[in-house]
């Protein structure tokens, strides 16, 4: 067991990156966004900023509207909305804790979106923060429930506890060794839903899924959560068996090591190529076969995202001025 | 044939019409039908325009035969559709888009709405956190419901100056409810 993973066994954060909780709601009376015009719906997110203005979470709200596509896509990049909340940006609101770890979004499918945020397999603390913005929503608008469905939104499945808990994993060995398919199955059965954080479908770039359950009827917020842990730990544990025997064998010695070395000299990355790369070179970090921090890896996953570097650079960049960003940027933390 | 001569132009000014059927969604098919030289403008929601049999035309110029002809501002849809008075869905629309156009379509469909349901969800039913606002009226209610027993109780007894004050306390709490 590598240097990395002594005294935080049990918190799993070298293969389980971060939590989040997703709670949707509605108000009573008012038909869903996709039924209201531009001037409705600004008018139901006013009065939703309105009830959260009073809060100690320093909450700041952004029009969707007002802001560039590109700074739109990143706050997509960095998982703060839904690549759909990117779009389509009229009558869209986005409220943000000042340390952005509650993000509420207005006026998409449903009139409010909260999601709560927390490093490693802590869904749990996730939904403290979304369940806390939640009350004070609460208790100044009348949420669209009904006690035997509980709350009413757009999608018939996210009646019930209209919650989504969720984690984001790094599973290298897994994907790699063909096992992910079957976990994705098995797990589907069950109501949870396995897919890749980046890319489409099952395929995953960077060997980083997304693990949620979508249970929402006959069990509580706490059960859900504590099911969807309980998955999420069995698949790290399965992945650190993996991982391993995994990195005993040559080739991928090598092709960590090519990886690290492309990762150093490259004048131009792409993103695919960097996604590619940082897995193997993160994979190798964990498990001795270089030295380099995983934790500094993670970040750079979501940071060197392309519209994300078009923000850092303050404007919008040509596709190989980004390449080139990527790996001046990516360069200087492998360089020395 | 000439009379039956419309167009169609779909989206073109979509949020600032209402239909002119429902009166509740905004109209996004504009027709004009021409009659001995001047035209007559129509605007019609997707559904309404759907009902009246028009709804699947794109644009251009379109000969309908079977086209009701409408005299009055008002054209009625003959089968009588249930429609929720929030959003002015009906079921079919729910159907068409799989999603209810409201938090009181689940009310008001409830019936035709719980196969679709249970498929989804099974037979479970909510067992998570109520909103606030939700438990508070229950509270209110446990509240209100022990003090009528007790209002009962001080009938029973004859104690109606007692009565009286607590038929005066759920009359305040019934009221804070509205």
């Amino acid at each position: 067991m590598s240097d990395t993973q002594k005294g935080n066994n049990s918190v799993y954060t070298d293969v389980i990156l971060s939590s989040r909780v997703r709670l949707a709601r509605n108000i009573s009376g008012v038909p869903f966004p996709v039924r209201l015009n531009t001037l409705q719906k600004q008018k139901i997110n006013l009065s939703i900023v309105n009830a959260l203005s009073s809060s100690s979470f320093g909450f700041r709200a952004v029009d969707m509207s007002s802001i560039y596509p590109y700074e739109a896509v990143s706050l997509a990049e960095r998982h703060l909305i839904s690549p759909g909340f990117a779009s389509n940006t009229a009558g869209k609101v986005l409220v943000l804790s000042e340390d952005e770890r509650i993000s509420i979004m207005l006026g998409d499918r449903d009139h409010i979106r909260i999601q709560g945020f927390a490093d490693g397999a802590s869904p749990m603390e996730a939904y403290r923060l979304a369940a806390e913005t939640d009350e004070i929503i609460a208790s100044q608008l009348k949420y669209a429930f009904d006690e035997k469905l509980g709350f009413l939104n757009q999608n018939p499945k996210d009646l019930g506890t209209g919650m989504v808990p969720s984690v984001m994993m790094h599973l290298p060995a897994l994907s790699r060794t063909g096992e992910m398919a079957k976990f994705s199955l098995t797990a589907g059965k069950l109501g949870f839903r396995i897919r890749g954080s980046y890319g489409d479908g099952a395929s995953s770039k960077g060997d980083i899924f997304r693990i949620s359950n979508y249970i929402t009827m006959g069990l509580t917020e706490e059960t859900a959560i504590e099911n969807l842990k309980s998955l999420s730990l069995q698949l790290a544990t399965k992945e650190r068996a993996a991982a391993e025997e995994f990195v005993k064998d040559i080739t991928v010695k090598d092709r960590i090591n090519r990886s690290a070395g492309l990762l150093k000299n490259a004048v131009l990355l792409s993103c695919d190529e960097m996604m590619e790369l940082l897995s193997w070179v993160r994979l190798g970090s964990l498990y001795g076969v270089l030295d380099c921090d995983p934790d500094l890896i993670s970040r750079l996953f979501v940071s060197m995202q392309p519209a994300t570097i078009n923000v850092l650079a303050g404007g919008k960049l040509t596709s190989s001025g980004r390449d080139e960003i990527r790996a001046v940027t990516v360069k200087q933390i492998f360089g020395e | 044939m000439l009379d039956y001569l419309l167009y169609f132009i779909y989206n073109v000014i979509g949020d600032i019409m209402l239909c002119q059927n429902c009166k509740r969604n905004d109209a996004s098919a504009h027709l004009k039908r021409i009659m001995g030289g001047e035209a007559v403008e129509i605007h019609l929601c997707r559904q309404c325009a759907s009902a009246l049999g028009v709804g699947d035309v794109v644009a251009g110029f379109f000969p309908f035969g079977d086209f009701p002809s409408f005299s009055a501002d008002v054209i009625k849809i003959s089968e009588k559709t249930l429609r929720c008075e929030t959003c002015g869905f009906s079921f079919e629309d729910i159907a068409r888009t799989g999603m209810p156009g409201c938090p009181e379509c689940y009310g008001v469909f409830s019936k035709k709405l719980r196969p679709l349901i249970g498929k989804i969800h099974g037979r479970a039913v909510f067992e998570g956190k109520a909103p606030l606002t939700h438990r508070e009226e229950m509270r209110k209610e446990q509240v209100i419901n022990a003090l009528r027993e007790k209002l009962d109780e001080a009938i029973m007894q004859e104690n109606f100056e007692l009565a009286a004050v607590i038929r005066d306390e759920i009359k305040a709490l019934s009221l804070m409810e509205d």
